[in-house]
């Protein structure tokens, strides 16, 4: 009777923490909304997104987005410029080509790259690649949305090539059977059979390089210069949404109009991750279900 | 048209995609290279050991290592039981249903929200709302929840690959769901989740942004003394001195970077060498 009733409890806890991510999704929107919301109140969303100028604590404050949306844009797509084919490529040399030993190893080589903290990326290209752009193509800076690209590709690399990896693996081996039974060459097998059959799932593991891109903040905040201007190349600095948040949360006052304009930023942010996580997961899950 | 025959052309692709996949792999070891020689001069047990000095300019960065551990320590202790749990509930619990899907999809969301994004919500919600102030405990709870979705999913991942027939042998003698679980698929699955635990210590002693606001402080002169203090803590010194600190001596920033990539990098290979240690001697 005793250890019915621990098993009943015992039970109910772990119903409870597994249903704790729900709690927790729904927390952090409700939070991000909360202040968000009350920022909306007393400043246009339409200004908001729209607007060029992001001038926080000058008279009257201006809080317009759009400069911040399209940093993070030029830095994401340069980033994916990078590292898709390459990591697309990787992964297929990976799963398909190198024999079983190396594999493993690249395999451990690509895990270990994705533990190396971005604080400690952002470092290394502040001292080594800023420098270096700026004398290559001779800029006043280096601090640029280009090589804020670059350090950002090597971040985007591990998930993609994890991913597409384990997509590439899970195509049936009859597949592969059948087109090098009818003659192809492996290479051909490869790029005809393989590559379609893993599509899906490598869609999915590019739409989620993307997402940690957006997201990642430490790096950005310490490569790309942080100019809040629309720039009409890449070779200029740029500032993202995630820089904009972490720069300038030390500064704000707790519950004043700046704050809660970093928690709209925070609100938009978390929109965009939220919807590439949510069609990533849907393409993954139909191809599951096959 | 000029084609190349099969034969070539697949020499060619080869060759392309072996030089794909090294030109992602040698920017980590080239990143590993610089900092270890320029950093490695700096390294001394008086730098692992003492205070900053001279507005971080001179001495060590010993209060920086304790933060980190305190706020990593505590971390990992809150979001490992939640999320075996989480992973124990979804593997053995779960009926194919609505709620599970949507536990699922918050899972994958929880993953995929940026790391400031989770700074934002600690400072909103344990900072101010419950009042803890910027202080460990805070820092510690905003990781905590970053890291569930990873934990979960790792520990997912070990629970589901006892086997079947583990449980069934089990049950058929008459033992409960819950005493299985507990004495037939966790010890079986206690490596798999063990090794999770580790890339996850490792992982977030690296993160800067979910404690820029909640657990950070520019500069502590004395040891934490309970969890509502303030940390210094290693990655958010490194960012300070690398970029708001002029004339920063240049082989003490590399020191930093050095003493927290060796500290990431030496906790992911140890599980990594485990997890193929574990695969290879495992019983099934």
């Amino acid at each position: 009777m005793k250890r019915k009733i621990i098993d009943f409890i015992i039970e109910k806890i772990i119903f409870l923490c597994g249903v704790l991510s729900i709690v927790f999704v729904v927390l952090i929107f409700c939070f991000l909304l909360k202040e968000g919301v009350s920022f909306f109140k007393d400043y246009d969303v339409f200004k908001f997104v729209f607007g060029k100028l992001w001038y926080p604590s000058s008279e009257p404050a201006q809080f317009g987005i759009l400069a911040l949306i399209v940093g993070s844009i030029y830095v994401t797509a340069g980033a994916c410029l990078i590292a898709v084919p390459l990591g697309v490529a990787a992964a297929l040399y990976i799963s398909e080509i190198a024999p079983a030993g190396v594999r493993d190893v690249l395999k451990s080589c690509v895990e270990l790259m994705a533990a190396v903290p971005s604080v400690v990326i952002g470092f290394v290209g502040m001292a080594t690649l800023v420098p270096f752009v700026r004398e290559l193509f001779d800029i006043p800076t280096g601090l640029t949305a280009f090589s804020g690209s670059i350090m950002l590709a090597f971040m985007a690399m591990p998930t993609i090539v994890t991913i597409s990896e384990d997509a590439i693996r899970s195509v049936p081996w009859s597949y592969k059977e059948g087109a090098l039974a009818l003659g192809a060459t492996r290479w051909q097998t490869i790029r005809r059979i393989v590559l379609k059959a893993a599509m899906p799932g490598i869609i999915a593991a590019i739409m989620l390089g993307i997402g940690r891109v957006i997201g990642e903040t430490m790096a950005v905040m310490m490569i790309t210069g942080n100019a809040a201007h629309i720039p009409s190349s890449i070779f200029e600095p740029v500032r993202t949404m995630t820089a904009t948040i972490a720069a300038e949360m030390g500064e704000t006052v707790r519950g004043g109009m700046h704050y809660k304009s970093l928690f709209a930023i925070g609100l938009v942010l978390f929109v965009i991750t939220f919807s590439v996580n949510f069609i990533a997961d849907l393409i993954l899950g139909k191809k599951k279900r096959k | 048209m000029f084609k190349l025959s099969p034969k070539l052309s697949q020499k060619i692709f080869y060759a392309l995609l072996f030089m794909a996949t090294l030109l992602v792999i040698t920017p980590a070891a080239i990143i590993i290279y610089i900092i270890i020689k320029n950093g490695a001069s700096a390294i001394t047990w008086e730098f692992l050991t003492s205070m900053p000095k001279d507005g971080m300019r001179g001495g060590g960065i010993f209060p920086a290592i304790v933060g980190t551990l305190c706020i990593v320590l505590c971390a990992i202790s809150l979001t490992l039981p939640i999320g075996v749990c989480a992973a124990i509930y979804l593997n053995e619990y779960a009926k194919d249903n609505l709620l599970t899907r949507i536990i699922k999809l918050a899972i994958v969301n929880l993953a995929g929200v940026p790391s400031v994004v989770y700074g934002l919500f600690g400072l909103g919600i344990f900072v101010m709302f419950m009042n803890f102030g910027v202080s460990i405990i805070a820092g510690a709870l905003t990781l905590s929840i970053m890291e569930l979705p990873v934990i979960i999913t790792t520990a997912r991942g070990a629970l589901s690959g006892v086997p079947h027939s583990f449980r069934e042998a089990s049950m058929s003698l008459g033992v409960s769901r819950w005493q299985t679980i507990r004495h037939i698929v966790l010890p079986n699955a206690l490596p798999g989740i063990l090794t999770g635990a580790i890339l996850s210590i490792a992982r977030i002693s690296g993160e800067t942004a979910p404690i820029l606001f909640t657990a950070a402080a520019f500069y502590v002169p004395h040891m934490p003394t309970s969890i509502y203090d303030q940390v210094m803590a290693l990655p958010y010194h490194l960012y300070i001195i690398s970029t708001q600190i002029p004339n920063m001596p240049k082989n003490i920033i590399f020191g930093t970077a050095l003493v927290l990539l060796m500290m990431v990098l030496s906790m992911s290979l140890i599980a990594i060498v485990a997890r193929i240690y574990f695969r290879k001697t495992r019983k099934w």
